[in-house]
């Protein structure tokens, strides 16, 4: 069984993101770039689809500019068996729509029976290149899956999705689009062998021409970035513990209104 | 000159810095007081591969270089030195050795296990009266046939307990002095193998260092490592390895100190202002930072020459003696900037204080480092 991971690249979590100098993007400058930490999960839940019917391939690929082959080399570290590289500048604007559209082009290429996501990328938590890939793929889709089993014969996969208060369960025909919610798994670190056997594996790049796409502006354009406001001050509630409770309790219930 | 990790060095040494800090932080503490052997962390490393990192593939290692290998042993020192004595020891002392020296079968049999961390080795050529001395040896071992018989004492052995095998240094020819010496491997459970005490340490504490002791114990012929003579230059050159790693491992401890003490700087108030803006312990942060940079540079010097198959021994010693005094400094600092709750085990910087100790001591004193700096530089033996 063939399956594509589609992942992206975004600053570390741990980052203290700035916004750049033309308010519409991050500045770069000093950030430590990770895959994002959904497309972990479903990198994972792919080796181990893979791992569990004893065969198959693993593909992943990204949209992004030439450090997301770092991103790359780390899936294939984890165990990966090739990678496809989406880098052209033509993308350098790409909107939600755009990449979904180049996405759903090379997955077409590849002829998957399961494509897996992250539910959402962690930078700009847009959570929308999935059902849309899906949707040009005229393919169906489940988000957000907690659990999966493919069928032995793969011509379906049972899901299992998060919902208010339980699981909602689905008998989905293959091929389908799956995005990954935490608790899918628990992602494996890359080994040391992985590590150093990743430089062996194909990293492909593909050019927009590639894959008949023209350069279409995009739809969506940010207008501006902005900051959040300061937080304002706490306030320390000083005299008698008894009086100081008192107060507490009144300024809780009637200034905060949260109890 | 160029000072630059290549992508899969850096991998790794992320790798190291995730797993030690998600999966040994938590336990390291508790580790040290309970003086307990960290099993399931150990396997962990083996099955990531980090108890084997410059063996090759075909051996059950990852297939990586030395400075992976420094970069990784620092990034888990950081944590805990424990781990990354056991893991030094493994990859230095013991993998490497037989690496170099063994056999085909040899390798096979005791170094594939050890290189993929199923099992774990151990190095024993300290005796209680040849610590520095190291050629004064009274394990002997007497050809009997197709076997060796071999009878004495073996003091101070990391991994001794847990080790499945060990590299064991004796005297085959007395009268040849150093020159008699042979190196075996021996598995654990041969008869008259016995490992009668481990010891309570002041550091390293969730690393078990055993004594050994030989009663008639007899090795078979085809498990001597190189040929009869050659155990004290094996011996050495091991060390010169070995001490790479300890390198290593104390700037790894003394890194972790310090970072404890910057974080503990920006919090820690006194008159009014985070202790970090007064002079005073400004002082002690940059001369901290400042000396394990330049013992990072020795480090990395060390083990690029290695790798590169360059002659590496005075930069090793180099490299373990600046190393080495420089975290027994600043973990001394460390405490200091942490003041009275420096003393309290909760802050864990009085355990890298104890822990940055034994690496002015095992694997070469700082005062042997000092000599065989000195008898290259003069060009005496």
């Amino acid at each position: 069984m063939k399956i594509v991971v589609a992942v992206k690249q975004v600053p570390d979590t741990a980052t203290q993101v700035k916004i750049g100098a033309d308010s519409k993007g991050i500045d770069p400058a000093g950030i430590t770039w990770i895959v994002s930490p959904y497309d972990e999960f479903a990198v994972e839940e792919a080796l181990r689809v893979k791992e569990k019917r004893g065969d198959g391939e693993v593909v992943v690929v990204t949209l992004g500019p030439e450090r997301a082959k770092e991103a790359l080399r780390t899936c294939l570290a984890m165990g990966a068996d090739r990678a496809i590289h989406l880098n052209d500048p033509a993308w350098e604007a790409a909107d939600s729509l755009a990449v979904s559209r180049a996405l759903a082009a090379v997955i077409r290429q590849e002829g998957p029976q399961l494509v897996f996501f992250g539910r959402q990328a962690i930078d700009d938590d847009m959570g929308a290149v999935s059902t849309q890939v899906a949707e040009f793929l005229g393919w169906p889709c489940a988000s957000w899956i907690m659990e999966e089993t493919v069928a032995a014969d793969a011509s379906s996969v049972r899901v299992a999705r998060q919902v208010e208060g339980g699981l909602e369960i689905f008998d989905i025909p293959l091929p389908c689009v799956l995005s990954a919610q935490k608790g899918l798994n628990e992602p494996r670190y890359p080994t040391l062998k992985g590590i150093m056997g990743a430089k062996k594996k194909e990293i492909r790049d593909v050019k927009a021409a590639d894959l008949g796409l023209g350069a279409d502006g995009p739809r969506l354009s940010v207008v501006a970035l902005e900051g959040l406001p300061p937080r304002p001050p706490g306030r320390i509630l000083s005299g008698e513990p008894a009086a100081a409770a008192k107060e507490l309790v009144r300024s809780l219930r009637e200034d905060a209104k949260a109890i | 000159m160029k000072l630059e990790l290549t992508e899969e060095q850096q991998m790794i040494q992320a790798l190291a810095r995730e797993f030690a800090e998600k999966e040994v932080q938590p336990v390291a503490g508790r580790l040290d007081q309970e003086a307990r052997f960290p099993h399931e962390t150990v396997k962990r490393m083996g099955e990531l591969g980090f108890l084997g990192i410059a063996v090759p593939e075909a051996y059950g290692g990852a297939g990586a270089d030395p400075v992976a290998y420094v970069l990784a042993l620092e990034e888990i020192a950081k944590v805990c030195a424990s781990h990354a004595v056991i893991m030094s020891v493994n990859n230095s002392l013991y993998c490497d050795p037989v690496l170099k020296y063994g056999t085909e079968d040899q390798r096979r049999k005791f170094l594939t296990p050890f290189a993929s961390g199923q099992k774990i080795g151990c190095f024993a050529l300290t005796e209680p009266q040849a610590g520095s001395d190291a050629s004064n040896q009274h394990t002997l071992a007497v050809p009997d046939g197709s076997r060796y018989v071999l009878n004495g004492r073996k003091a101070f052995v990391t991994n001794g307990r847990e080790a499945a095998a060990a590299l064991v240094v004796a005297q085959t020819d007395a009268a040849k002095g150093r020159h008699g010496i042979s190196a075996f491997l021996v598995e654990k459970g041969t008869p008259g193998f016995l490992v009668p005490k481990v010891e309570d340490k002041l550091g390293i504490r969730a690393s078990d260092t055993a004594e050994f002791v030989f009663e008639d114990c007899r090795v078979p012929a085809e498990n001597r490592l190189g040929s009869e003579g050659m155990g004290f230059k094996i011996a050495m050159s091991s060390l010169d390895g070995g001490r790479i790693g300890i390198a290593a491992q104390a700037l790894g401890i003394a890194a972790g100190a310090f970072e404890r003490s910057v974080a503990y700087a920006k919090e820690r108030k006194a008159f009014g202002v985070p202790i970090g803006q007064h002079q005073m312990v400004q002082w002690m942060l940059a001369d901290m930072a400042t000396a394990i940079d330049a013992a990072r540079l020795l480090v990395w010097r060390a083990a690029t020459l290695k790798g590169a198959g360059q002659p590496f021994g005075v930069e090793a010693s180099m490299a373990k003696l600046f190393a080495s005094e420089m975290a027994m400094k600043v973990t001394t600092d460390a405490i200091q900037v942490h003041g009275g709750y420096g003393y309290i085990k909760e802050f864990q910087v009085e355990r890298y204080f104890r822990d940055a100790k034994i690496t002015q001591i095992y694997e070469g004193t700082s005062q042997i480092q000092k000599l065989v700096i000195a008898r290259h530089l003069l060009g005496t033996q």
